[in-house]
């Protein structure tokens, strides 16, 4: 694997003084430029690339892999574009440092997620492989005194075919780097990629199949101590008395740790921790959510949405419109609070000095984890090394830096470093959640049932109003509404409002595909409830809507094909479609549903058809798109996270189920041929299969389930 | 309590309480950190090793119960022809996304090729069902483990 391990914490400092000293590019950000790189050989033209005079080249890397494939697709852009071969390129995970690799489509916040690391590398990082190549092409023809119109690059290496002279890239480089870093330089045209759009193989997966790979989780340290704790179990409680009598007789046990809301118990080895956590008697004040049930978040929002709330968006008039209907229908929506459940559980490992302080993590926003160590330390942020890891699991969990503020906070009391691991019910109770909405939806028909116009109001938290404040204006944010407005369907009159309510005591997250996790299921299962009412085909009624949107009606249109829409079926079993535009990409999916005589649900096939633009990686596209359906029919299926007491009852696998490989459906995806603007793949599979499950439902049994997850005892053949 | 543990063909000496689950001797006494934990309740198979060629939990596995059994990690995969072709049909077959849940599908499939050469869809959904891949990598796993039988020919 190219991320060289052994020696990270030392090469981030290192790499910290290369980027921040060596010669800079402003791509979009404004960067400082200095005289004097630390290795004076190199060509370090802009904050991503560096080419070493042993002709090594390192990418240093602005996304964090979590499984989403960004170590292979992000070094495929810089490779295309330097034209060097991809196993050239060696990559380092960035330091904390917003300026230089903040995410521009996040406000400049330096964080993975949103599916938005192809969109936002796919401009600067190609940018900055083409600078690089045009300044080693120019160092070569200077030395070989041709216009360097005559010279090419190739596989690292730039070649003057009329002498026939050639150089490797690292015997330039010094030279290289001596040269103005010269700006509005042209990229290839598309037809020119050798990389971009072929299957390249993941360049982080060999060391995940032998053991190898270090994950957050996996850091050790000499004299490492590692401690797990216990938060109080309604949120905003506190510890009120904590009698250690029994844990500190447990062997292995070196440390209780009480903190104001939590206790830990550091010892030699997890389990030790984990006995000693069990032994020792805690008594909380649950404080002010101690008698709080999900019941009451659901009626609180379902009375908010009775309210007005801020527009989020109006086409026409929708009140005017509803007065000439021929046919109205109604309706309500639910979708529950969501754990993230990344297979690898919370861990943070943390190492206190009393003037610096080290953290080892896998986090989806390092500077913002550099930021939490240094609030609770009282340490200036650039006493902070952060080393980033593999993530095991992300999904927007790891979005959140509560967990290395839970571990700083333990490891300030700690001698020497300690790891932090959440036990499995520790981190689904004490995960912040997707929020759960509650819409209420309308629409009126004309008389051939084609729709007049689209109502819709509903309530929940923003996430991105405490994640991103200035993003949160006049009662809206993009996330919240993103699904729910702009809808690729042409409506004459829509209303969309968005009522902002904040559940009491509990906290909201991103989550896998984000505001059209919520949103689409709601669009999607009442455009199905519209075709129904005007007793039209589901496809039908949705493509004959899509005619100002022919990259969604063509996806349509390819997934129905593909999937034999129209095919007859055996009883209780159906096929349900979906058709999406999001993440700058356009997707449709057809599932095929068998509900069993008790209302079991099994999710038999998928095909998905999907327009993301120009494709990078193919197979990764394949490979999120499965990876997402899965994650969405296990959400449909399964996924509620409920309080009782303020507590939360779920803990573990068994109450917080996860679709197992004996549940999976064969899953077919058919890519268009694009030459749009690449579009993120990590999460549409996800928004678009859960209305694609509940439609299917529908066409098996003519129930229509409005409230996730899919309650089968509604389901039972009578 | 002292225990001698043999995993992966080294005998090693180990301090801890009996009922210390084999996961955490393995991650945090021995630093063997490529079994992972994801549970500790056997619900998930993150932590999938084998005790005398068969697939167990380890999260559940007290070192207390294990005796001179002879404890196989996924370190050891590569040393095997079955684990070596299991690792190469994933590599092929791109299975992996983040990668965590994988050195326990891993052990779980080795522990069924071993012992079944070719099997059908249904004796891979019992051999597999208890790993859980939050990635969603299910189909492409099933595909791997065929790749992998058939790759041993006419052997089995």
């Amino acid at each position: 694997m190219l991320v060289d391990r052994a020696d990270l914490s030392r090469r981030r400092f290192l790499e910290i003084g290369v980027v921040t000293g060596g010669l800079m590019l402003s791509l979009k950000l404004p960067l400082a430029r200095a005289s004097a790189a630390i290795d004076p050989e190199s060509l370090a033209p802009n904050a991503f690339i560096r080419i070493q005079h042993d002709g090594q080249i390192v990418l240093t890397m602005p996304y964090v892999e979590m499984g989403q494939g960004t170590y292979t697709s992000i070094p495929m852009l810089i490779a295309e574009e330097l034209e060097v071969d991809l196993k050239q390129v060696r990559l380092e995970h960035a330091p904390p440092n917003a300026k230089l690799y903040g995410n521009p489509i996040f406000g400049g916040i330096q964080c993975t997620g949103g599916s938005t690391s192809i969109r936002a590398a796919w401009l600067p990082l190609r940018e900055a492989g083409a600078v690089a190549r045009t300044m080693l092409i120019s160092a070569a023809a200077q030395r070989w005194h041709v216009d360097p119109a005559t010279c090419r690059a190739q596989s690292g290496e730039v070649f003057h075919e009329a002498s026939g002279s050639k150089i490797k890239y690292g015997e330039i480089a010094a030279a290289a780097a001596g040269l103005p870093v010269p700006k509005n330089v042209p990229l290839k045209s598309p037809a020119d990629f050798k990389l971009i759009g072929t299957p390249a193989k993941r360049l982080d997966t060999p060391a995940k199949v032998n053991g190898t790979a270090v994950f957050g989780i996996d850091v050790r340290l000499p004299g490492m101590k590692i401690a797990t704790l216990a938060q109080s179990p309604v949120f905003g409680g506190r510890v009120t008395s904590v009698d250690d009598t029994v844990a500190r007789s447990v062997k292995g046990v070196r440390q209780i740790i009480r903190l104001d809301d939590a206790v830990a118990v550091v010892a030699d080895h997890f389990f030790a921790a984990k006995k000693g956590l069990a032994a020792l008697a805690v008594e909380w004040d649950d404080g002010p959510h101690a008698n709080l049930t999900t019941k009451e978040v659901v009626r609180e929002l379902e009375q908010a949405t009775l309210q007005p709330g801020a527009v989020a968006q109006n086409i026409g008039n929708v009140t005017e419109a509803m007065m000439s209907a021929a046919k109205k229908v109604e309706a309500t929506y639910q979708v529950p609070f969501l754990a993230h459940a990344t297979m690898e559980p919370m861990n943070c490992t943390v190492h206190v000095h009393k003037d610096s302080c080290e953290v080892w993590v896998g986090n989806q926003a390092i500077a913002r984890a550099q930021e939490a160590a240094a609030t609770v330390t009282g340490l200036p942020p650039d006493k902070v090394v952060v080393h980033n890891h593999l993530i095991g699991g992300g999904f927007g969990r790891r979005l959140e830096i509560d967990g290395v503020t839970r571990a700083v906070q333990i490891g300030r009391h700690v001698e020497g470093p300690v790891k932090v691991v959440w036990t499995r019910e520790e981190d689904i109770r004490h995960d912040m959640y997707r929020p759960l909405f509650f819409d209420r939806i309308s629409a009126a028909l004309d008389r051939k049932g084609m729709p007049l116009a689209w109502n819709h109001r509903f309530a929940g938290s923003s996430v991105l109003a405490r994640w991103f404040p200035p993003a949160f204006d006049k009662g809206l944010d993009s996330d919240t509404t993103d699904g729910a407005i702009n809808l690729a369907y042409a409506l004459p009159n829509v209303h969309v409002e968005y009522v902002h309510v904040e559940p009491p005591g509990i906290p909201t997250a991103f989550w896998r595909s984000v505001g059209p996790s919520h949103n689409v299921f709601v669009v999607e299962s009442f455009i199905d409830e519209l075709a129904a009412a005007a007793g039209q085909d589901p496809v039908a009624y949705r493509s004959s809507l899509l005619d100002k949107s022919p990259r969604a009606k063509a996806v349509l249109a390819l997934a129905a094909e593909k999937a034999g829409w129209g095919r007859p079926m055996a009883n209780r079993t159906g096929r349900g479609v979906s058709v999406q535009s999001a993440f700058g990409g356009y997707m449709a999916q057809v599932a095929e549903v068998e509900v069993s005589e008790n209302g079991a649900v099994r999710v038999r096939r998928v095909v998905c058809a999907v327009d993301c633009g120009v494709v990078v990686n193919p197979d990764t596209v394949r490979a999120q798109i499965e990876g997402a359906i899965i994650f969405g029919i296990t959400a449909a299926l399964y996924g509620e996270i409920t309080l009782k007491s303020g507590r939360v009852e779920q803990g573990n696998f068994d109450t917080y189920r996860m679709l197992r490989m004996d549940e999976a459906p064969t899953i077919e995806v058919h890519i268009v041929r694009s030459s749009e603007e690449p579009g993120g793949m990590g999460e549409p599979g996800t928004s678009a299969i859960m209305p694609a499950v509940a439609n299917g439902i529908y066409a098996a049994t003519g129930k229509r389930l409005r409230k996730l997850p899919i309650d089968p005892s509604q389901l039972k053949s009578t | 309590m002292m225990f001698q543990i043999a995993v992966n063909g080294v005998d090693h000496a180990v301090d801890v309480d009996d009922d210390t689950p084999l996961l955490w001797v393995l991650r945090d006494v021995l630093g063997m950190t490529g079994t992972k934990f994801g549970c500790g309740e056997a619900l998930c198979g993150a932590c999938t090793v084998h005790l005398d060629g068969n697939p167990m939990r380890s999260c559940v596995t007290p070192v207390g119960s294990i005796g001179g059994a002879k404890i196989t990690t996924i370190e050891a995969a590569a040393t095997s022809a079955v684990g070596a072709r299991i690792q190469k049909a994933w590599l092929d077959r791109e299975v992996v996304q983040c990668g965590y849940c994988q050195s326990g599908q891993i052990m779980s499939a080795w522990a069924l090729l071993a012992r079944n050469p070719h099997p059908t869809d249904s004796d891979i959904e019992n051999a597999m069902s208890g790993n859980i891949c939050r990635c969603g990598t299910y189909g492409r796993i099933r595909e791997a483990i065929k790749r992998a039988a058939r790759s041993h020919g006419g052997e089995g």
